[in-house]
């Protein structure tokens, strides 16, 4: 019988197999970043091992680092000690560090695509949930904890059972102004947060196959809020014609051997997953989170709902707690929520496609009176690349603060976080209470309706905004 | 690692569900560049509640925390096991762990224990009548006890032999040091790496 795009790629990784025992896996890529790292390193030096394969790890700083003043020292003290435990670290272990101020700094799942290093057919490992993202490749890519980071420095290898298989199918054609975010946070309020645990799950269909690059990072990005190991898109034209000029790409004969090799990855016709799920493109509307997590999700046009709607138990109690500490209201409509912060950037929505399409709406507007937006570039290479474009004008002249890459706001490590009851429209993955700061208050949204929301000051489409007098330029 | 066999401890009911690992440890506990002392980060955002189940003085030393289903989802940090951990808990009872977080716990000593919805009830109407009663957790026979309960709970085989032995993964991976060796030299040409540098 055939194979699935995970299971090829998951077999050409086994370096050991027992029956009873975990596979043992060997991966290709292993991304490091300044907070789930210090203690496994701690580790290899108690232990007396060093890194066996330092040309195969990167690291950089994002979780904690400002995104004002990056030329100077980090102010919080915690934090710099942090940021330069991972550079001594990297100098003591021989491991190719991009630090502040070099281009390819930045979240961690923007640098590896960025420099070609995430290609088809890997196996990619972070300490970060969100290393789902390099599954937009046709990668197993998943996020591991610090003991694993050890593993992993130590090994090359680690010890994973094998997950079992799923299929998102979604077939049709997406309509206009509905982006891959909305695709996917539709996804998780259908299958629930815990919708994808123990399958690795395959995204295809029509409609996905039509996403640029960038979009499949979106999606595959939020695998891990519905509980999936890991997302994977099969590699296509899309994917070759991405990476070809990047940094790291094969070269020459080592190109066409690659790309024979990743055609041969993608499910065999035959092949039967342990689980099929299927959507209609059509069906899906620009889409919003009213709660504290990612399933709790509904269209932009539908309502704030009320527990009363959930028949379990958990969710009716988890709703209730939902509402409570978002301070809203059942049957308000969402598109009457007043936001405070507009958060632009993260590993979901922070590449230049998405910088892209929020200027697009931006561009002759400005962010309405007391919201204020924030735009962090997920690394310096894409900051680089607004700027090219003239986009940084764009959202400075509306009113935004442009800054400098990392995580930022997605996460709240560093100073730019939501005060208690202050509400955020964020591009990011993560509506959880307290995420962007204690008492923040989290929507989840698009590019497109951060952009919208940020004018109007309310949770918006950009099919809500006044039509411009003056023609958008042509660049955006 | 120590080897877990058996533990008997008091239990403290978390009568939730969905906490993710965010809530277990907010990030701006995460800077530590240490192993311990991430006790003060845990459940940050409730432990000013005098409500909040561990502030209440009949769960002081309580060792074993019962939570709703999903427990443990989002974040990959194994911060939140550390927190538990440094806080005194051995062990977590939960309906659904999120995956990351069952596989740190295996990693760094704490038991995730999975049971059934109607289990983690039962065990929640325990503690709450009785907060001083002992609950065993038995890892050699995978069961549960508080009471008059006694029920069996899930672990995969291979993270309670860990656990049972106390064994360190990085040193059994390297005994098969020649099995990676051999793996290497296969490795296709074109796969990249990191090292040296391009731009
Ligand atoms: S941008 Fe957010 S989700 Fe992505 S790696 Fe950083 S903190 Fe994690």
């Amino acid at each position: 019988m055939g194979r699935t795009l995970s299971e090829k790629v998951w077999d050409a990784h086994v370096v050991r197999h027992a029956d009873g025992e975990p596979d043992l896996l060997y991966i290709d890529l292993h991304l490091v970043h300044e907070v789930t790292s210090p203690q496994a390193f701690d580790g290899l030096r108690l232990a007396g091992r060093p890194v066996r394969r330092p040309d195969l790890t990167i690291a950089t700083e994002d979780h904690n680092v400002p995104t004002l003043d990056v030329d100077k020292p980090i102010a919080d003290l915690v934090s710099r000690t942090q940021v330069d435990t991972l550079r001594k670290n990297a100098k003591e272990f021989g491991i190719r560090i991009h630090t502040l101020g070099d281009p390819d700094q930045g979240v961690v799942h923007v640098i590896g695509p960025q420099l070609g290093l995430t290609q088809p057919g890997m196996t990619v490992v972070c300490g970060d949930s969100h290393t789902s993202t390099h599954g937009a490749f046709g990668a197993i890519a998943f996020g591991i904890g610090t003991s694993e980071v050890e593993h992993v420095l130590a090994t090359q290898t680690l010890m994973q059972a094998r997950p079992k298989t799923m299929a998102v199918t979604v077939d049709g054609v997406l309509p206009d102004g509905v982006s891959a975010k909305d695709l996917v946070l539709a996804l998780i309020a259908q299958v629930g947060t815990g919708g994808g645990q123990g399958y690795i799950v395959e995204y295809r269909g029509e409609a996905i196959r039509a996403l640029s690059m960038e979009a499949r990072m979106t999606i595959c990005n939020m695998s891990i809020e519905w509980g999936a190991k890991a997302g994977m898109i099969a590699p296509d034209e899309t994917t070759y014609s991405y990476l070809k000029d990047k940094p790291h790409a094969p070269q020459g004969v080592d190109w066409e051997a690659a790309v024979e090799y990743w055609n041969s990855l993608a499910t065999d016709d035959d092949a039967s997953f342990d689980r099929e799920i299927s959507l209609r493109a059509e069906d899906i509307a620009p889409f919003v989170t009213w709660g504290t997590n990612p399933g709790q999700g509904v269209p932009l046009s539908a309502n704030v709902p009320s527990p009363d709607d959930f028949d379990d138990e958990n969710e009716k109690v988890a709703a209730t707690r939902a509402l409570e500490y978002m301070g809203l209201t059942a049957g308000t409509p969402l598109r009457e929520v007043r936001v405070d912060t507009v958060f632009l950037g993260s590993c979901t929505n922070g590449r230049i496609e998405d910088l892209r399409a929020a200027a697009g709406v931006l561009a002759g507007r400005k962010v309405a009176d007391g919201t204020r937006m924030l735009v962090v570039p997920g690394s310096g290479r894409v900051l680089l690349q607004a700027e090219s474009e003239g986009l940084d004008k764009i959202f400075k002249d509306a009113g935004a603060e442009w800054r400098g890459a990392g995580c930022s706001m997605c996460l709240g490590m560093n100073p730019d976080t939501l005060a208690p009851g202050e509400r955020s429209a964020s591009t990011s993955n993560r509506n959880f209470e307290g995420r962007q700061g204690k008492g923040g208050r989290t929507h989840l949204v698009s590019p497109l309706v951060a952009a919208a929301t940020a004018v109007l000051g309310t949770l918006a489409a950009p099919t809500d905004l006044q039509p411009l007098d003056v023609p958008v330029p042509e660049n955006v | 690692m120590d080897a877990f066999t058996q533990h008997i401890g008091t239990a403290a009911p978390l009568r939730r569900s969905n906490v993710d690992t965010d809530q277990i440890i907010p990030a701006v506990y995460l800077k530590r560049v240490t192993r311990t002392g991430f006790e003060d980060g845990l459940f940050a955002a409730w432990r000013n509640d005098p409500e909040f189940v561990l502030n209440k003085p009949e769960y002081d030393g309580v060792s074993v925390l019962v939570a709703g289903p999903d427990f443990g989802t989002g974040s990959s940090r194994e911060h939140a096991v550390w927190a538990l951990m440094d806080f005194g808990f051995r062990v977590v009872v939960s309906a659904r762990f999120g995956d990351i977080f069952r596989g740190n716990s295996g990693k760094a000593g704490l038991l995730a224990a999975l049971v059934t919805e109607d289990v983690v009830e039962q065990l929640w109407a325990t503690v709450e009548k009785d907060p001083g009663t002992k609950v065993t957790v038995d890892l050699e026979a995978k069961t549960i006890s508080a009471g008059e309960l006694s029920a069996p709970f899930e672990i995969d085989d291979y993270t309670r032999y860990r656990l049972l032995n106390g064994l360190d993964d990085v040193g059994i991976t390297l005994s098969h040091e020649a099995d990676i060796s051999t793996y290497e030299a296969t490795r296709p040409a074109f796969k990249p790496a990191t090292l040296p540098a391009k731009a």
